[in-house]
């Protein structure tokens, strides 16, 4: 290319413009409407909640959320007065998800490293379909099983820890009542939530970068030092997204919690002790006699429930999609 | 070195346990059974649970003695890390082999063939097994999937079309919120049916309105998976849709969905059997019933999940039984949902 | 492989065969690598590593067969050949790396002082702890700090090291990257650049002490600045251990390497075809294939 020759201009970039046929405004039209029906649900799910509790908010202000009681008196008069307070309820809720959590983490990650680095590969198709098998399984199944078998050989156990670790507070009991406690609550819940995170657990770890792990493998590391090194930091973000989804799922656990657990309005730390509740399993119970004013208190739960598990759940999934998806 | 010379050698693995380890670990999980076995007999211990528990401690204890002797403090660790994982995949698998082992041989007890050809209308708490049935229930929960799948699959699916397909700017916020809905908790699906509908117009229980409860929380369901499966489609099948001068919307309607069949098969079987045993939900919206109603859109209707429901609350050993052979049922229906979707699910991966 | 292998008056071993230096810069080269093997300790170095007869296979298809290879202690040696004839294979059974990939086999012999690697009851680690290795693309631990990424082998391997900024200076030092990190050893590895990980890599595989060193194209991923550079740092690292180096890179192996060894394979298992001494292979080589690839007739 001689240098005297004059440069030649870049010509700017055409704008390409294909307008759609008129069946492929439709199409468009069409998807992108239904789609956008996931939001119009939520929204709708938002609104008619605040709309049948919106008394209840009024009435009872900031007190729904921080007071202690339940109850609804109605006079000669037809005159209801009532005092709905959800502390208990959320205090129960976060409890026994808390409880859950904590065990089904550590037997969870267990589980998803057995399954990427130990398991042969004919065991481990096995042990997926068993685990995935596990999250199919309907809630009043774990609600039967943990009332039926598990709790017997629960409160074996809770009798055991109180005797041996009942001079710290969560373990005490005011009274020797161990059936229906949050910490059978707490158990069933972990089993249901292990699915879960066992499963997010596992994508994460069978990402790690095959090169770290060579590097750690021919510095002459074993594989748990492998593990440690290397998978563990790699996976720790997916781990902790993968806990928030199981909390999410404990939170708004139902019928599973009301099998298991004695509903009392009362703050109980003592996990041992037959007292203790959470909002969902909370409504079920008051709906069947509820009047009409206690309904509207049903449904102002329901909102916060809602919220909840909504908050948690945006959460988890944005350390998820950050993680695991994108790979690091 | 000529090629000639080459010598033709059998292929080895060296590094795999040898005889000698095989016999050693054999060695170790012999003595901590026998171990496990003596010291619960001896200490005030007992139970299942007793013996499982030790028979880890003393296997690990026995086994490093080994290990330490070979390979030193980090192949101690290694070891009992290994034998650590082992024990959490344990623990999962026995809890899956109880429900299972625990519904069959309970919920068989009460199964006979009237089970599941008659009601429970005539039934109550303190009849035995030999009377009423769930051929209601059965009824019931077949037509709140119907309604379900009537609703939730055509919005699961265009949904999943336009993060796959039209992939417009929205799609981060539709992900997003498809994402949300699936963190529904089943009583709010309820308790918003019947704030929306039941208090705000004169429709009141039906299975038409389970039904929809039910689809809100099919939906998320439907939609992951038939995303997942979507774009498993390969690109080059719409490239070739759109080069033959095909409309985008033929393309998918004649290409893409049908390539992607069997897949969204399984996206709607696995909907299924997410919604199959809702029960919390079909409380506000559907009741508890006790014989046939062929009506979805008037009057309470019974579902197994209900039925497993009053039997637990009844709390008479016969209404036990009953729960117990109700939910037995509706696991092997679930098992079964499972079986074919992933039938369905691998014999599309197969194809491609 | 014969050649006359001495031991000067400071009781290294050298090999009469060099680079291209002269006798009077011999005793510049044995000074210093005596020099260098008193900072390590007083640990000689050995008899070198030797593979008899290494096949390999990946499942029932025989990658490798029947290498020999002798690598004298303290020496350079470069495996070059063709993409796909086995070089990266053959250099992953040196230190039972390519056991890790499913499904694959091996026979034959690899011995390390004499003692077979492969020799059942061994402890494998122990192995990789005397033999490392440099990968084709550097792979620090990003978790990990610049320092702890250099420890990380004695941590891993449980090691207690007395004094360990020292070491970690020392490690620094000999790969290269001492100057440019001293004052940031506690920032991440994933900040540095690609020719820096490399070297940080190296640093992290002196830190146990081995006796070998493989090194699996190390500079193929870098520009042409930090290439030269690690093959200063591998020039001043064999006077302490033996290395070997798969490359790709002719020029490279003729810049850095005491012998070489070409790799062939011509659709069946690949092969070792002929080794010698460096500027023997790239000037009087035996084999016309050999000459055939140095030349450029073809690969």
């Amino acid at each position: 290319m001689s240098v005297d020759a004059p440069a030649k201009a870049i010509p700017k970039p055409r704008e390409i413009t294909t307008k759609p046929r008129v069946s492929d405004q439709i199409f468009r039209g069409v998807v992108t409407t239904f789609s956008f029906s996931a939001l119009l649900i939520l929204l709708l799910i938002a609104a008619f909640l605040l709309l049948q509790g919106f008394n209840t908010f009024r009435e009872q202000g900031i007190g729904f959320i921080t007071n202690f009681e339940w109850v609804t008196f109605t006079d000669e008069n037809g005159v209801e007065t009532a005092n709905f307070g959800l502390q208990a309820m959320l205090v129960g809720t976060l409890v026994i998800s808390a409880l859950a959590v904590l065990i089904a983490v550590p037997l969870s990650v267990l589980t998803a490293l057995f399954l990427t680095f130990y398991a042969p590969e004919k065991l481990k198709k096995y042990l997926v379909t068993i685990i995935d098998l596990m999250a199919a399984f309907p809630s009043i199944l774990y609600g039967l099983w943990g009332f039926f078998v598990l709790m017997p050989m629960a409160v074996y156990w809770a009798k055991l820890i109180n005797k041996w670790l009942g001079w710290i507070y969560i373990f005490d009991v005011p009274q020797p009542i161990f059936s229906r406690s949050p910490f059978i609550a707490g158990l069933v819940l972990t089993v249901m939530i292990i699915p879960i995170i066992t499963s997010v657990a596992r994508e994460v770890f069978s990402q790690t970068p095959l090169d770290r792990i060579q590097a750690a493998y021919a510095l002459g590391a074993t594989k748990w030092g492998m593990i440690r090194a290397v998978v563990l930091p790699f996976g720790a973000g997916g781990v902790v997204g993968g806990s928030m989804l199981g909390l999410g799922r404990a939170f708004g656990e139902t019928v599973a919690v009301f099998s298991v657990l004695n509903i009392v309005f009362r703050s109980n730390f003592q996990i041992l002790f037959t007292q203790g509740g959470n909002v969902a399993s909370m409504i079920i119970q008051k709906w069947g006699e509820a009047t009409p004013k206690e309904v509207g208190a049903l449904m102002a739960a329901g909102l916060v429930l809602f919220f909840m598990t909504l908050i948690v759940n945006f959460i988890a999934n944005q350390i998820v999609v950050r993680t695991v998806k994108s790979g690091r | 070195m000529s090629q000639a010379q080459i010598s033709t050698a059998t292929p080895t693995r060296p590094w795999t346990p040898t005889v000698k380890d095989r016999l050693m670990t054999s060695a170790s999980v012999l003595l901590a059974v026998l171990s496990d076995v003596l010291i619960v007999q001896l200490t005030p211990m007992k139970g299942k649970i007793a013996y499982f528990f030790l028979f880890f401690i003393l296997w690990f204890l026995i086994d490093s003695i080994f290990v330490y002797r070979s390979k030193g403090q980090k192949g101690v660790r290694d070891a009992l890390a290994a034998k650590v994982t082992l024990f959490g995949g344990v623990i999962v698998v026995m809890v899956v082999a109880s429900i299972l082992w625990e519904t069959i041989h309970r919920g068989l007890k009460g199964v006979n063939f009237k089970f599941f050809t008659t009601t429970l209308r005539e039934t109550s708490l303190f009849d035995p097994i030999g009377s009423g049935g769930i051929a209601h229930a059965i009824v019931g929960t077949l037509m709140l999937i119907a309604i379900a799948i009537i609703f939730a699959v055509p919005m699961g699916i265009l949904t999943a079309l336009y993060l796959t397909e039209i992939k417009g700017k929205a799609s981060g916020l539709i992900q997003f919120l498809v994402q949300a809905m699936s963190g529904v908790p089943s009583v709010v699906a309820g308790l918003f049916i019947y704030a929306a509908i039941i208090l705000n117009t004169p429709l009141r229980s039906s299975a038409f309105l389970g039904g929809l409860a039910l689809t809100i929380l099919m939906v998320p369901t439907v939609t992951r998976t038939a995303q997942e499966v979507l774009n498993l489609v390969p690109r080059d099948l719409r490239e070739a849709g759109l080069a033959m001068g095909a409309t985008q919307w033929k393309t998918v309607a004649l290409v893409v969905v049908p390539a992607a069949r069997s897949g969204l098969i399984t996206a709607t079987i696995l909907g299924v059997a997410r919604i199959a045993g809702e029960t919390a939900p079909l409380l506000f919206t559907v009741g508890v019933f006790d014989s046939y109603n062929f009506n979805p859109f008037k009057g309470d209707q019974g579902s197994l999940p209900t039925v497993v429901w009053r039997g637990l609350q009844g709390g008479t050993p016969e209404s036990i039984q009953r729960a117990w052979s109700t939910i037995l049922a509706l696991l092997i229906v679930v098992l079964i949902m499972f079986v074919i979707a992933r039938a369905f699910g691998t014999r599309q991966m197969k194809r491609k | 492989m014969s050649e006359n292998i001495t031991k000067n008056e400071n009781g290294t071993i050298m090999s009469d065969q060099d680079k291209t230096t002269t006798p009077s810069s011999l005793s510049d080269v044995a000074g210093a690598r005596a020099a260098g093997a008193s900072r390590v300790g007083t640990r000689a170095l050995g008899t070198g590593l030797e593979a008899r007869g290494v096949h390999a296979w990946f499942d029932k298809h025989h990658a490798l067969a029947d290498v020999s290879l002798d690598f004298s202690a303290g020496t350079v040696t470069a495996l070059i050949g063709p993409s796909g004839c086995g070089k990266s294979t053959f250099i992953r059974t040196l230190n039972r790396m390519h056991e890790f990939i499913p499904k694959t086999s091996m026979a034959g012999q690899v011995l390390l002082d004499g003692k077979d690697i492969y020799e059942s009851g061994i402890d494998v680690t122990k192995i990789r702890l005397q033999i490392g290795m440099v990968f084709q693309k550097p792979n620090p631990f990003p978790s990990m700090t610049i320092g702890e990424n250099v420890l990380s082998g004695l941590k891993l391997a449980q090691l207690k090291v007395s004094n360990q900024s020292e070491l970690m200076e020392e490690c620094l030092t000999r790969a290269g990257l001492w100057n440019e990190v001293k004052d940031r050893l506690g920032a991440h590895a994933g900040g540095l650049s690609g020719g820096q990980q490399q070297r940080l890599c190296i640093a992290r595989a002196l830190a146990v002490n081995p006796k070998v060193l493989l090194m699996d194209e190390p500079c193929s991923a870098l520009d042409p600045g930090s290439t030269l550079r690690i093959e200063e740092t591998i020039s001043e690292l064999s006077k302490t251990m033996t290395i070997v180096i798969v490359t790709h890179n002719m020029q490279q192996a003729a810049r850095v390497s005491d012998y070489t060894a070409f790799f062939l394979s011509d659709g069946g298992p690949g092969q070792m075809i002929e080794v010698g001494p460096t500027n023997e292979i790239f000037s009087r080589p035996k084999d016309t294939r050999t000459e055939n690839y140095v030349t450029g007739r073809f690969g």
